[in-house]
């Protein structure tokens, strides 16, 4: 190769207890090219970049720099030898403004000059068309924003090579877009860059070449022209995928959740969403769209019970229309009075008129199930706690962004994570675990959970197993509306697929589907609609069918101001 | 291959171990209990003057260790009899500690509940039957130990504010209302003395019905925390209030009735050493084993079956270092000094059962 060789890793392995990050993996980087690492989640990009940074020592093998075998056993090593690592998590001082992080911990000789600071980081941004306004704090900065800052801060420090991780993750089409002109413009500038990520679309755009890992050993380095979509995933993957999601037709799509102008506040008392108004139809897939921290998670949270909301309401439509009347809700009274409002009819279409009856009648007659509907049951969900909502009879499933952390216990077996949602069954003090452990055995068989065992807390589980256990429970409820955030954040394709279909299996059979996604192509291949959220605001929705991704990032990213002028 | 560069590699590293093989860790901590009986005799060599001048009595020394708890039966009635009050107060402290409410206001708690059962004695004794006697003091410590776990877990639930903390100081407040009362009963100023109404009744043994009460205790409070919805809403509480809330948790709830209970069981040890040992109350009653407790709960991994051997072993030491300062004639600090290295090594070895240390390879060997 005619160019100058930057990196080279020689031999690479790094392992973490028992598990082995990377396995004799050799990997060069050239001046003035980008090569992308690609690999599944966990299959050990990071932790090779991050042996590269400072931040882990090899196992085994060794780092040339120019041809010179050097030891990066800290970060500062790594700027010794001009490399820059940008995190998928920013490490940045909130209060502090971009040039003060920027210049924070660089140890320089003479007096700490700030206008001097801002005039050098306008400069870099100048040269590779950034746009940073070098006094703004970070608090006030969007993710692209933040993002903009940490690239800046290793170009600061003298970096020639620059690794990284992610960074399409948080971004919009556009910003995407933005971010790989300038890296275009660095490496027409000869630095090298590495960039880790998971699409294989960025990386047909992008890259040079390509850096394949699988399973923590690298499978080969291609020439990104030479290479396409469906090579690259079965090198990921080591075999063949179909990368196609199956969206079939809505079947009788009935209105099935009724949100109306809900608005709330954070615990801050920050509006977070401002009048949030649509419908979940029976049999559809309702995708969100929306940069994160758009009001997503607090949308879901408000609907699940756990996030307060002043204004708005939540109706639950209960598919009750022609059903017989349970005894619903253990209560007679409830019963009588939907009766007084004239609700019922009999069979042969007679109304239902329980005056001068005996309760013992009305009761044999409703548990005859001899009484039904008119319409569907509305059941307003707003400020009902979660135990509320399931006591009304309101089965609603919610597979929340952080599983770990609010889905599961992570220190809990499955079995017991099963158990979170049953165990108050039963006028028993002790808890049963004959059903939740059955249960357990038959979704770790049928989602193939790859688990030791029932008795393994699920924290030990890989990411794709603990949603696997997490939507499988959740599923198990057999819900009226299921709500997903992010379901397939951190998964392997295989397990992303196997969501998809679940999801996708849910649909057929009825359920209102909210999917809050991040990956454009996903949501446009899965959804039969798409509501874009941005900044608490609804500023669209869009059939699934027609939208493009541009017009769904347009409405991402809209301003405040065109967002009000569409609403109102 | 060339190495040379490599020397920067640090000597030692850490990892956390995935898991462990149970012979591993067993392993693991007899060696650590060898290592301690080694070291503390080597302690021990160094700080009593007898045993430096005598090196051959080295023996005496682990022999006074075993006879402070079993030279002879009484001594032995005495073990577990120690045994049972503190693993009564660690039993305590454990649901709370499941929760991660981190309660070390049991020797607070644990005072009340002797508080309780005196001032009861006190006002009632003679002018009631003494099983009626019984009982009220028995009511009256439970209550008092509610109402001091009570107390943090309400401004707990309701205010967010930080129980170890609020514990802590109440253990404070409980000695000062002691002495207030004492100050009150007796107003020279002298100990309240021995009450003569109120002893619970002492089948086979002085102190048979205490150790019976514990065992009992253990039993039930392992199946409540294991078995029952209660003890599984504490572990989820515990692990992650999110967790907890979305799946419907009453958090408050959980939280406060888990304290009820953590204090309830204090006044309950409480009771036990007012109307079962001490039969009058000073503000040391209680003596620290609150606290010893809290060390008790936590070697034992918050299992109450476990903490019945851990309970015992920190009486074990405790009653050996005594018995070895009588031996020697030593006193002041030289058998807590004994005790503390014996649990150094004991609490130490837990970094080995959970961490993995690896050493720098040698050089030649790779190249």
């Amino acid at each position: 190769m005619e160019k100058n060789v930057a990196i080279q890793m020689k031999n690479i392995s790094k392992a973490f207890g028992s598990k082995v990050a990377n396995s004799h993996v050799d990997l060069t980087v050239c001046r003035g090219e980008i090569l992308a690492v690609l690999g599944e989640n966990g299959c050990g990009k990071t932790s090779l970049m991050n042996m590269l940074a400072g931040i882990y020592f090899p196992d085994e093998g060794q780092i040339f720099v120019d041809g010179k075998e050097v030891v990066i056993a800290s970060p500062k090593d790594a700027f010794d030898h001009k490399i820059g690592m940008i995190h998928q998590h920013f490490k940045l001082v909130d209060i502090f403004t971009a040039a003060e992080n920027i210049v924070l911990g660089i140890d320089e000789e003479g007096r700490y000059n700030i206008n001097d600071v801002n005039s050098r980081v306008s400069a870099i941004a100048d040269k590779y068309g950034f746009h940073i306004d070098p006094k703004k704090k970070i608090y006030d900065m969007s993710v692209s924003e933040k993002q903009t800052v940490e690239i800046i801060k290793v170009l600061y420090r003298g970096a020639d090579i620059l690794i990284l991780d992610e960074p399409t993750a948080v971004l919009t089409p556009q910003e995407t877009t933005r971010l790989f002109a300038v890296l275009r413009a660095m490496k027409a500038d000869g630095k090298s860059i590495i960039i880790i990520t998971h699409k294989l679309h960025e990386v047909l755009s992008i890259s040079d070449r390509v850096a394949v890992l699988r399973a923590g050993t690298h499978i080969a380095t291609v020439d990104t022209a030479s290479t396409n979509e469906s090579e690259l995933t079965e090198m990921m993957v080591g075999k063949k995928v179909v990368l196609n999601i199956d969206r079939a037709e809505p079947k009788n799509p009935e209105p099935r959740l009724v949100v109306k102008n809900i608005r709330s506040v954070d615990e801050d008392g920050n509006e977070v969403l401002k009048g949030i108004s649509f419908t979940a139809n029976a049999g559809e897939i309702l995708g969100i769209a929306g940069i994160a921290g758009s009001g997503q998670r607090e949308l879901l949270e408000t609907i699940a019970g756990l996030h307060p909301s002043n204004v708005g309401d939540v109706i639950f439509h209960s598919p009750k229309k022609n059903k017989p009347v349970s005894y619903f809700h253990k209560s007679y009274e409830k019963v009588l009075e939907l009766s007084k409002e004239n609700k019922f009819h009999y069979e042969n279409g007679e109304r239902v008129d329980f005056t001068g009856m005996r309760r013992k009648d009305i009761k044999k007659l409703v548990n005859d199930e001899k009484v039904l509907f008119d319409e569907d049951e509305l059941i307003d969900l707003r400020d009902k706690t979660p135990l509320q909502i399931r006591e009304l009879g309101v089965r609603l499933s919610f597979v929340p962004e952080d599983r770990l952390g609010m889905g599961l216990v992570g220190n809990m077996d499955i079995t017991d994570n099963m158990m979170l949602r049953s165990y108050r069954k039963g006028d028993s003090i002790f808890v049963n675990r004959q059903k939740p452990k059955a249960l357990a055995e038959d979704i770790v068989s049928s989602l193939e959970v790859s688990t030791p065992g029932l008795s393994t807390p699920v924290r030990k589980l890989s990411g794709g197993n603990v949603q696997k256990v997490l939507v499988g429970r959740e599923i198990a409820l057999s819900p009226k509306v299921l709500m997903a955030a992010y379901p397939v954040r951190g998964l392997d394709i295989n397990s992303s697929y196997l969501i998809y279909n679940l999801l996708n299996k849910q649909k057929e059979n009825g359920v209102a589907v909210i999917f809050v996604g991040e990956d454009l192509d996903v949501l446009l291949g899965l959804c039969d609609r798409i509501m874009v959220l941005n900044s608490g605001k609804i500023t669209g929705i869009l059939d699934g069918r027609t939208a493009t991704k541009e017009e769904i990032g347009f409405l991402m990213t809209k301003t405040d101001g065109m967002g009000e002028e569409k609403h109102e | 291959m060339n190495k040379q560069n490599t020397v920067k590699e640090p000597f030692i590293h850490i990892t956390r171990r995935v898991s462990i093989k149970p012979v591993y860790s067993i392993l693991i901590r007899l060696g650590a209990i060898v290592a301690a009986l080694i070291v503390s005799g080597l302690m021990a060599f160094l700080l009593i003057e007898k045993l430096s001048q005598n090196p051959e009595k080295i023996g005496q020394y682990y022999i006074s260790l075993v006879k402070g708890s079993f030279s002879n039966g009484e001594m032995t009635w005495k073990f577990f009899k120690n045994t049972a009050v503190l693993l009564c107060i660690s039993l305590a402290l454990t649901p709370a500690f499941r929760m991660r409410f981190w309660n070390i206001g049991a020797e607070g708690q644990t005072l009340m509940g002797v508080f309780g059962a005196i001032s009861v004695s006190f006002y009632l004794g003679g002018k009631i039957p003494e099983s009626l006697l019984i009982v009220l003091m028995f009511v009256g410590a439970l209550i008092c130990g509610a109402v001091w776990g009570l107390i943090p877990a309400i401004f707990k639930a309701f205010f967010n504010t930080n129980e170890t903390l609020f514990t802590l100081m109440l253990n404070y407040i409980a000695t000062f209302f002691v002495s207030f009362f004492l100050l009150k009963w007796v107003p020279s100023g002298n100990a309240l003395g021995i009450l003569e109404h109120g002893w619970l009744p002492t089948p086979i043994h002085n102190y048979f019905l205490i150790i019976a009460v514990v065992a009992i205790m253990t039993v039930v409070l392992f199946i409540y925390l294991y078995y029952s919805k209660h003890g599984y809403e504490i572990n989820v509480v515990g692990e992650s209030i999110n967790t907890a809330n979305y799946i419907g948790i009453n958090v408050k709830k959980v939280i406060i009735r888990t304290m009820l209970l953590s204090g309830v069981l204090c006044g309950l040890a409480g009771f036990l050493i007012g109307a079962g040992l001490d039969h009058s109350i000073t503000s040391e009653t209680v003596g620290g084993r609150g606290f010893t407790a809290i060390l008790v709960s936590w070697l034992a991994y918050f299992n109450p079956l476990i903490m019945a051997l851990m309970a015992g072993l920190v009486v074990f030491l405790e009653m050996g270092a005594e018995q070895i300062s009588q031996t020697f004639d030593v006193q002041g600090a030289i058998p807590k000094v004994i005790v503390g290295t014996i649990l150094f090594f004991i609490i130490g070895c837990e970094f080995f059962i959970n961490y993995e240390i690896h050493f720098r390879k040698s050089h030649k060997e790779e190249a």
